[in-house]
């Protein structure tokens, strides 16, 4: 899960990253308060997980309070690329004589973690790493070993940091390994890390990542979790259904995440012979596929407005599919009159002709039974283009 | 012959005693792999049908000779149970867990590739089998006959799905290496494994969204494979920025897209299908 900057940085100062004085809030009238309490100019930025919200309008200084009362109307409430700013993040406007840039993420490709850092920050580091490669130093972080002090040194000098400041810049180093250690981060990033004219460095701005199979260690990050997600999503999420909304007429329900998404994409296929029918969910109800878990991915994709009609894609691996069968019958018993939307249902694998035989014996009027995948697929996309198009 | 698993591993399954573990212990055993141990700590001297449970992974090996390590223990355990099999200085460890925390993959992996003696497959994978030979892990052993193919794939139920699709032709060795990641084995190890192994005419490759191991895998098999290979890759459809269940399986930016995989693949002369059933056409044409 990606942090707001606010919340990155709390984790930052947990951690006893130097930070400008600021704080979170949701009104404007709070945000004002802030100003009062840090006194003198101010920055107020929005609080949005997506880049360029500068460019957009969403980070303004200001003055004085006056002025932070404007500029927070003008942020709160304003979208950017799609996102709505619900928080502005009020912090003092430190004077700037330098910007860097310091990270540490995940290398899938080298299976370890990897430094960046740059003397030159404030920008995309993307386009650093394009226009200007030798300016961005990458060290690998063995997983075992982190970032001693040592190590934080090196990285500091790799990057060109001036001398005088580069003990500052490896202690920073060090703190922001914690953080990503402790915290269970798959990124942590300081853009920009500023050096004032008074000689401290200070992590003006930060994004953290962090790793959603590390709740069970990580209590307090459950406050992280954002409540202004697509409300199926979150319904979804309160069943235990591992779903993700996407833009499309045809309800998706299978098991396993690779045999899921090669679901959408087959579907997708199919789609494009009838006015570009799409998928219009990720849901994997696991390998178990129960009838419980299935009646409820059947209940929340039926119950998405844009679908117009169903795909269950089973392949009986362990589970034998005359339990799957079984677990569709339960699942539209149990939903009743709330189903109104065709089912296409392809079912292979473990007992597959069990399973085809109880649901051809059911003879559900909303239930067709259809032998392979792409079939099926291809069946699904006529029936939503066909309910889409009455 | 097969890759990495054979008729001659013997298997000791690391939370043999948990629900899972037992479940999928008799799995193993009904399909014909020589299940010789399991590990639970404080439960030496239990058994699961016969199958003695020891209370670590050194004195199993030392009392069994066992050489292939299934885990089935729950993630915050799991680091634990994969640096003990690497303590042991067992040849194959098998994490077939989900859930495990990258942070403890990343550093459970650098622990075996420091002590350099055992190969991980895994984390959040099916497992491994070499059909009519052994079988460690969760692939059901019925979907398919031994044969000639290799197959390696990211996700679980594509594996199957494959392996169904192919049935007809059969498996050298089927490995699902995992979604996560952070994994132990990876699409080339795999692909020079198959190339290496005398049994294996032609390989599958099955890949999905995110990070960059399918062109790796490509740019790979360009230089090293003379095998023919054909692939396929899930996710087109995934919008940026979502997990799409696998952990690793997002589209960050341009990168980690299926569109940039299947290019890099068939930029590498790998012929790359549409969906799965469509990779199996690709492959049967191959083969006769």
């Amino acid at each position: 899960m990606d942090l707001y900057e606010y919340q990155a940085k709390h984790l930052f100062g947990k951690h006893g990253l130097p930070l400008t004085a600021g704080d979170v809030c949701s009104d404007i009238d709070g945000a004002v308060a802030i100003s009062e309490s840090i006194g003198g100019p101010v920055v107020v930025k929005a609080q949005v997980k997506t880049g360029g919200r500068g460019k957009a309008g969403g980070v303004k200084l200001a003055k004085d309070p006056a002025e932070t009362r404007e500029v927070a109307t003008a942020i709160l409430g304003m979208d950017i690329k799609g996102h709505t700013v619900h928080k502005v993040l009020v912090a003092h406007a430190a004077d700037i004589a330098e910007e860097y840039y310091v990270s540490f993420l995940l290398d899938r490709a080298n299976r370890a973690f990897l430094a960046m850092a740059s003397v030159e920050g404030g920008v995309e580091i993307e386009e650093v790493a394009v226009n200007n490669p030798e300016a961005l130093a990458k060290i690998r972080v063995d997983a075992l070993e982190g970032v001693t002090p040592e190590i934080a040194r090196e990285i500091a000098v790799a990057a060109q940091f001036e001398e005088a400041i580069q003990g500052q810049v490896a202690d920073i180093l060090v703190k922001l390994w914690q953080v990503m250690v402790a915290e269970d981060a798959t990124l942590v990033e300081v853009n920009p890390l500023v050096l004032t004219p008074s000689g401290e460095v200070l992590a003006l701005d930060g994004k953290v990542t962090i790793d959603d199979n590390a709740g069970y260690r990580q209590p307090e990050q459950a406050d992280f979790d954002d409540s202004a997600a697509d409300d199926i999503e979150t319904r979804a999420k309160a069943m235990g259904l591992n779903y993700v909304k996407l833009e499309g007429d045809v309800g998706i329900v299978g098991n396993g995440a690779g045999l899921v998404m090669s679901t959408l994409d087959v579907v997708a296929y199919a789609g494009e012979e009838f006015g570009d029918i799409k998928p219009a969910n990720f849901l994997d109800i696991g390998g178990g596929a129960s009838a419980e878990v299935m009646a409820n991915g059947l209940d929340i994709v039926l119950n998405d407005p844009e679908v117009q009609a169903v795909f269950v894609n089973i392949f009986g691996g362990i589970t034998s599919c005359d339990a799957v069968a079984n677990g569709i019958l339960q699942a539209v018993d149990q939903l009743g009159e709330r189903v109104t939307k065709p089912i296409v249902a392809r079912i292979d694998g473990n007992n597959a002709v069990e399973g085809r035989a109880i649901l051809n014996k059911a003879d559900h009027e909303f239930i067709e039974l259809v032998d392979t995948m792409d079939a099926a697929a291809r069946r699904v996309a006529e029936l939503a283009a066909a309910r889409k198009g009455a | 012959m097969a890759i990495w698993l054979d008729e001659h591993s013997k298997i000791l399954v690391q939370g043999m005693t948990g629900s899972e573990g037992t479940k999928h212990t008799r799995r193993m055993v009904e399909s014909g792999a020589k299940v010789v141990a399991g590990v639970t700590p404080g439960k030496a001297g239990a058994d699961v049908d016969g199958i003695p449970v020891f209370n670590d992974v050194a004195s199993a090996i030392a009392a069994t000779g066992a050489n292939v390590s299934v885990i089935f223990v729950p993630p915050k355990f799991a680091k634990g149970a994969v640096q003990e099999a690497v303590d042991a200085t067992m040849p194959l460890c098998v994490v077939i867990t989900e859930g495990i925390p990258v942070h403890d993959s990343a550093q459970f992996y650098q622990y075996a590739v420091n002590a350099g003696s055992t190969r991980i497959i895994g984390p959040n994978c099916p497992g491994i089998i070499s059909p009519g030979k052994s079988n460690a892990g969760i692939i059901p052993a019925d979907i398919t006959k031994p044969g000639r193919i290799g197959l390696v794939s990211k996700s679980g139920t594509l594996t199957y799905q494959m392996m169904y699709e192919l049935r007809d032709f059969g498996f050298s060795t089927c490995v699902g290496i995992g979604g996560d990641p952070i994994i132990g084995t990876t699409h080339i190890d795999a692909l020079e494994a198959f190339q290496n192994d005398p049994e294996t005419e032609a390989i599958v490759m099955i890949g999905e969204i995110g990070g960059d191991a399918e062109e790796r895998a490509a740019a790979y098999i360009k230089e090293h494979v003379t095998k023919p290979v054909v692939g396929y890759v899930a996710g087109f459809t995934a919008p940026e920025g979502k997990t799409m269940g696998h952990a690793g399986a997002i589209v960050s930016g341009s990168s980690g897209t299926a569109v940039a995989k299947q290019e890099a693949l068939e930029a590498a002369g790998v012929q790359v299908g549409r969906t799965p059933s469509e990779t199996a056409d690709l492959m049967r044409e191959i083969l006769t």
